[in-house]
């Protein structure tokens, strides 16, 4: 601190902080200005024809019906496959897995797996599910491509609810005889409940979000018909944005907002219960 | 709970162990799988096409004839895509952070960092569609020379998406930083200005810098807002206004057609791909092992 001018550092300090204000300012307009951008394009074609037709070369003809129940399988699916195999991969490193080599290669694992770019898992996909399992581009194969995507996303939230329970809490539970699965399905898992669902619920959030790994698996074609059974083909919401988005039409685009206000709305919907989840769930702990 | 404690065989609590055993290690058995997939159809490329053309090479037209096979104007596209979302980011995440950490009242920062999350849950292909319809017209009418595809409309959209997460990093490594350490400064007779950048930053650099490779890393595999604003045409130039094309952008046009298993072209995406995972994995695994020192500094 050379010079001794009061008043400029203080100037300075000031400057700094509005500067900081100011670009934080800037970060939320941007969020601002996205949802503007989107809903002045794409209200006025959300309607009930949009919502209740297949997509179609003609767009005042296009809609997301197929689209949206494709998501619909897709999510459920993923979460059948992916919300018990992370939950109790969960239990099994913070309630089992004795700290060693092993468990602490097993949680590198898992933090470096949750970094792996998303078309990476869409390559697993095609060469594992789709061509050497022969699943073609059925539902089930996007499903289990999308369960690995999300697996280490719910085993680190989950862990993170789990090391939450209090310890004395299993202390109690041994003392009087539990066994050790007994203490974590009557007590453990029952106080981290909350934390398990909204890592949960945001894990397959961003699993409704994801394109790359879909269409590295071939989910973009033109699909006219809503998914009877896992071995049928299917698309997505986010696939049929990105389908409309790449055409260079201006009424394409405005579709693609329409489909972007309803995929947005959704993951909206479950951020609010995660939320809302989190919040009763802090609340009874205290 | 009389039934309960009576007891019951151990054996039930054994397999229960182990099925749960079995659900932890599905994420490694991923790992090897993911390895073992790109090393056996890399290899199966470079039987056909040498390594050397494949590192080196400044051509890449697998899709055209005449077929060639250098990776650096991929490379090339995906660097301009990190070093313009870095520029981006990087600054204005570090900048809302001290914001939130050091200046915000709790509410603002209840409604900030929210807004933030929402951010960061925006799916990257919706990124992509605000890139080419917002972004892209903007720098179209800045500069005439801008294409329809551009480098600069992705990078900074890239930029968009990965501020949150650089912006909520550099927020809990500032908030790790002991108070004691500022309110010794500000006893001292530092301005606000001079305890961030002097005292609150320097401590909290190592988590600061875990964010920025965090960022790049996604940024290298970031896939959808790139493909839809910054084009497929593999150009070996540094213009960002001109249309390029990334690594997963590569994927994804090549898996847009149908290429059939086996074939020379279906190997490209897993080399390609070998080189996204390689790269990723260097960074996610710098990230974590700075991210390990900054704990044992601070606990």
């Amino acid at each position: 601190m050379k010079d001794n001018n009061l008043n400029g550092r203080h100037l300075l300090a000031k400057i700094f902080r509005w500067t900081c204000i100011a670009v934080t300012g800037f970060a939320v307009l941007i969020l601002g200005i996205l949802i503007y951008q989107v809903t002045v394009m794409g209200l006025p074609w959300l309607d009930m024809q949009f919502l209740d037709s297949f997509p179609s070369r003609f767009p005042e003809r296009a809609g997301i019906k197929s689209a949206f129940f494709g998501t619909l399988w897709l999510v459920s699916l993923t979460a059948l496959f992916a919300i018990p195999t992370g939950v109790l991969a969960a239990i099994y490193l913070e309630e089992y897995a004795k700290p060693g080599k092993v468990t602490r290669f097993i949680e590198l694992n898992i933090a470096n797996l949750a970094g792996v770019p998303s078309i990476v898992y869409g390559i697993l996909g095609l060469a594992l599910f789709v061509r050497f399992f022969h699943l073609e581009r059925s539902v089930v194969a996007g499903a289990l491509t999308m369960s690995l995507l999300i697996l280490p996303v719910i085993i680190i939230a989950s862990k993170e609810a789990i090391k939450a329970v209090p310890q004395s809490l299993r202390q109690a539970a041994y003392a009087v005889g539990a066994t050790p699965w007994q203490v974590i399905r009557h007590h453990v898992l029952p106080s981290a409940l909350p934390g398990v669902l909204t890592g949960v619920i945001l894990a397959l959030s961003r699993a409704i979000g994801e394109t790359a790994p879909l269409i590295m698996i071939g989910a973009l074609t033109y699909i006219a018909f809503i998914p009877e059974g896992p071995m049928d083909e299917f698309t997505a919401l986010p696939i049929q944005i990105f389908n409309w988005t790449a055409r260079p039409q201006l009424q394409f685009h405005e579709l693609a907002s329409a489909g972007i206000i309803v995929l947005l709305g959704v993951l909206l919907v479950m951020n609010s219960v995660a939320v809302y989840i989190r919040i009763r769930g802090g609340r009874s702990k205290m | 709970m009389g039934e309960q404690l009576k007891g019951r065989p151990r054996l039930g609590e054994k397999i229960l162990k182990g099925a749960f055993f079995c659900c932890a290690s599905i994420s490694v058995v991923t790992t090897i799988v993911v390895i073992c997939i790109l090393a056996f159809e890399t290899y199966g490329f470079f039987v056909e096409i040498p390594i050397t053309d494949f590192l080196f090479g400044t051509e890449w037209t697998p899709l055209l004839q005449p077929k060639s096979y250098g990776i650096l104007p991929l490379l090339c596209g995906t660097l301009m895509i990190v070093v313009g979302s870095s520029i981006v980011a990087l600054p204005v995440g570090i900048a809302s952070a001290v914001y939130l950490s050091e200046y915000a009242s709790d509410r603002v920062r209840n409604i900030v960092k929210p807004v933030l999350e929402i951010l960061a849950g925006i799916p990257t292909v919706v990124y992509g569609f605000f890139a080419l319809t917002f972004i892209t017209p903007m720098l179209q009418s800045i500069f005439e020379s801008t294409h329809v595809f551009n480098a600069a409309s992705a990078a900074i959209v890239v930029g968009i998406m990965v501020l949150p997460m650089v912006a909520s990093m550099c927020d809990d490594a500032l908030q790790s930083v002991p108070d004691s350490l500022r309110e010794g400064a500000y006893s001292l007779g530092a301005t606000s200005f001079e305890v961030t950048i002097r005292i609150v930053l320097p401590a909290a650099l190592s988590g600061i810098f875990a964010s920025f490779v965090l960022a790049i890393s996604r940024a290298i595999g970031e896939t959808m807002a790139v493909t839809l604003a910054a084009g497929a045409t593999p150009n070996f130039t540094l213009n960002p206004l001109e249309s390029i094309q990334t690594m997963t952008a590569y994927i994804v046009q090549v898996s847009l057609g149908d290429t059939p298993a086996g074939t020379l072209t279906y190997k490209t995406l897993f080399a390609v791909a070998a080189v996204l995972f390689t790269l990723t994995l260097i960074l996610n695994l710098t990230a974590s092992s700075v991210m390990r020192r900054f704990k044992e500094t601070y606990e």
